[in-house]
């Protein structure tokens, strides 16, 4: 028991132990106030997608921040797993009624089938380095939001019926489609809860924290730091990231498939550059490799434009401003020693503080 | 006939996309950096353009050369303002800085411009030639671009292998540490980069608007994408790769779109880059550094 208390609280796992408490407290405290004094509709309908992209934040920071790779085409598996999600779910309805087994089993083959899709891409993707590397995974995200606006499936009592490129789906009495192309899924039954995304953000932080407190952690970041001497000591490079990166799909995928079904329309489009970038401006504003940090830079960023709709029009551009001028402001050399030299200052004098104490 | 005539326009609308892709592939191979904010600067070229053309009634000439003015100023400041600070922070912070660049330019031009799709006056009257006793038919407009485009190229050429300051420029490429101390003010160099890609942002703005015609605050985000594609595909910090490479994805874009499918061409043509960099790691003109232990 007081080995199991020392490991929580150890040094170096305080910072794993920061941020489940923080996602739990959060949760607590955000299911009391739904329960008690209420909050406002648009914060309800933010919990899902906020849930979701800190989900997809982290697993980005598995690739970028950790596995220290650029990676332009996150949305893609994202798609790829809310499609998958929505399409299992829709199949599911008339056989299963319990919502959350449906949820549960989407988010499971969303995961999967994403993870399917990351392990190809990843073969070609790995044989390359730096901004080319980042320019091969926008290519994919391109390819697979390009693919999936020309997909139309519909079901019947006769089964699936799929077409390609144009809309061919002849559906008997009853039937339902599921995907129909540039509109994507039209009238997916919306299952996706708070609960869940709870539970998710925990799955993920579970993964990604014994992965990198592992050997396997280690491995990555050595090929990282300096991949010579990490192949060198006989580091296998290209399987390391590739793991890194199918964990990475994977989880993107299940945080696709629960933000697909939040929703009740849902289009290929949804998932574009523009998506793979905000993704990587919370990885970045959050700390590479700091899970943490990721998970209040998505939150943070993801509710304060909503928090700024008061201004209309002027949101996004205070948005990109306050972007810049964060990105300005941590890489000032001037500043940055003067807040060190004022944390020293502080530092020295609690010290001395406590040394007369002890004396 | 017909191959010929999608080549053509292929060719044309690879030109645009070289043009652009100069931008980036310079400013690339100087500062190392990706300049998501270059298909911003094409927008705001394009409604200079429009508003020098259809409020001031300005001729042709002088409203292109008022929206090259204005987008080269627009890319010093950017440069001075954001980018400048950030020299020696990491890659991945300027990256961001240059997406909150872009961001900004577009919810700018939204407010300032609105959101509704404008029509660019018609500069040249839709007028055509016929080649091989009518067999051929071609827009003057595609043949503008297509000149266009080899002149800037050769005279690009031109000013980097012969100029002082296009000395200036490849030197400060491959070690600016070296640069600087054999005399180079490495600040300016990279300044007059970016001064020169903003500048034919502007001219691929008037084009990629003559061969389009309407345009809104987000005109340049797509161009932008594919010509960063063409950039990497010719291999990126090359300025004839950058050439071959927005030619090439123009030609392939056009081809699919006529004898493949319309709906999949951009599949088709990300694929082709992949492909491409699957083969030749570093773009087809695209130097391979060697590391070194």
């Amino acid at each position: 028991m007081e080995k199991m208390f020392k490991k929580i609280f150890d040094k170096k796992h305080i910072s794993r132990t920061v941020s489940y408490l923080i996602v739990i407290v959060g949760y607590i405290i955000i299911q009391l106030m739904m329960n008690t004094v209420g909050i406002k509709n648009l914060f309800k309908s933010l919990l899902v997608p906020t849930c979701c992209y800190i989900v997809a934040a982290l697993s980005l920071n598995l690739v970028v921040g950790v596995s220290g790779e650029l990676s332009l085409g996150h949305s893609g598996f994202m798609s790829v797993g809310a499609f998958a999600g929505i399409l299992v779910s829709g199949l599911l309805e008339p056989y299963l009624a319990m919502g959350w087994l449906r949820l549960l089993i989407a988010m499971l083959v969303g995961g999967v089938i994403a993870g399917i899709v990351g392990l190809l891409i990843s073969i070609p993707v790995l044989k390359l380095q730096g901004d080319y590397l980042a320019i091969v995974t926008l290519a994919f995200c391109q390819i697979i939001k390009s693919l999936l606006n020309n997909i139309y499936l519909g079901v019947d009592n006769n089964g699936l019926h799929f077409s390609f490129v144009q809309n061919k789906v002849v559906l008997s009495n009853g039937g339902r489609m599921l995907l129909s192309g540039p509109m994507g899924a039209t009238a997916t039954t919306r299952l996706a809860t708070f609960t869940a995304g709870f539970l998710l953000i925990l799955f993920a932080l579970l993964i990604i924290y014994n992965l990198t407190y592992s050997r396997f952690g280690r491995t990555i970041m050595a090929a990282r730091d300096n991949r010579i001497a990490a192949e060198s000591v006989g580091i296998h490079i290209r399987n390391t990231k590739m793991l890194a990166f199918v964990i990475s799909a994977i989880l993107a995928g299940m945080s696709g498939a629960l933000f697909g079904l939040n929703y009740s329309t849902l289009q290929p489009a949804k998932f574009d550059f523009n998506l793979s970038i905000l993704i990587l401006v919370y990885v970045v504003l959050g700390g590479l490799g700091n899970m943490t940090g990721t998970i209040f830079a998505t939150i943070i960023l993801y509710v304060l434009p909503e928090l700024l709709r008061g201004l209309q029009d002027y949101r996004m551009l205070i948005y990109s401003m306050i972007l810049i001028l964060i990105m300005l402001v941590t890489n000032n050399q001037s500043l940055k020693e003067k807040v060190e030299a004022l944390i020293l200052k502080i530092k020295t004098r609690f010290l001395k503080k406590g040394s007369v104490a002890n004396d | 006939m017909a191959f010929l005539s999608y080549l053509i326009n292929g060719m044309g609308l690879g030109s645009v996309y070289a043009i652009i892709a100069l931008g980036y592939t310079m400013v690339y191979g100087i500062a190392k950096m990706l300049n998501f904010a270059h298909g911003d600067v094409i927008m705001i070229g394009a409604y200079t353009a429009f508003y020098c053309l259809t409020m001031f009634k300005l001729s042709t000439f002088t409203s292109i050369i008022i929206s090259v003015v204005v987008c080269t100023i627009l890319g010093i400041i950017i440069e001075k303002f954001a980018y400048k600070p950030l020299r020696k922070a990491s890659s991945l912070s300027v990256l961001i800085t240059a997406i909150g660049i872009s961001y900004f330019l577009q919810n700018l031009a939204q407010i300032l411009f609105g959101t509704d799709p404008k029509v660019f006056p018609e500069l040249m009257r839709n007028s055509t030639f016929s080649l091989f006793k009518g067999q051929l038919t071609l827009s003057y407009k595609t043949l503008l671009t297509i000149i266009a485009c080899i002149l800037i190229m050769i005279f690009l050429t031109i000013f980097v292998n012969k100029t002082k300051t296009g000395k200036a420029m490849r030197a400060c490429s491959q070690d600016k540490e070296a640069a600087q101390l054999m005399g180079i003010n490495v600040d300016n160099t990279i300044s007059i980069t970016f001064a020169i890609g903003s500048g034919l942002a502007a001219i691929a703005a008037v084009l990629l608007c003559i061969t389009y015609s309407t345009f809104t605050p987000t005109l340049g985000s797509m161009p932008g994408i594919k010509a960063f594609t063409a950039a990497v595909f010719g291999g990126i910090g090359s300025i004839p790769g950058a050439f071959v490479g927005g030619l090439l994805l123009g030609i392939i874009e056009t081809l699919t779109k006529a004898y493949l499918s319309t709906q999949l061409s951009d599949a088709i043509v990300f694929m082709v880059l992949i492909i491409v960099l699957l083969i030749k790691p570093s773009g087809l003109l695209g130097k391979r550094i060697h590391e070194k232990v």
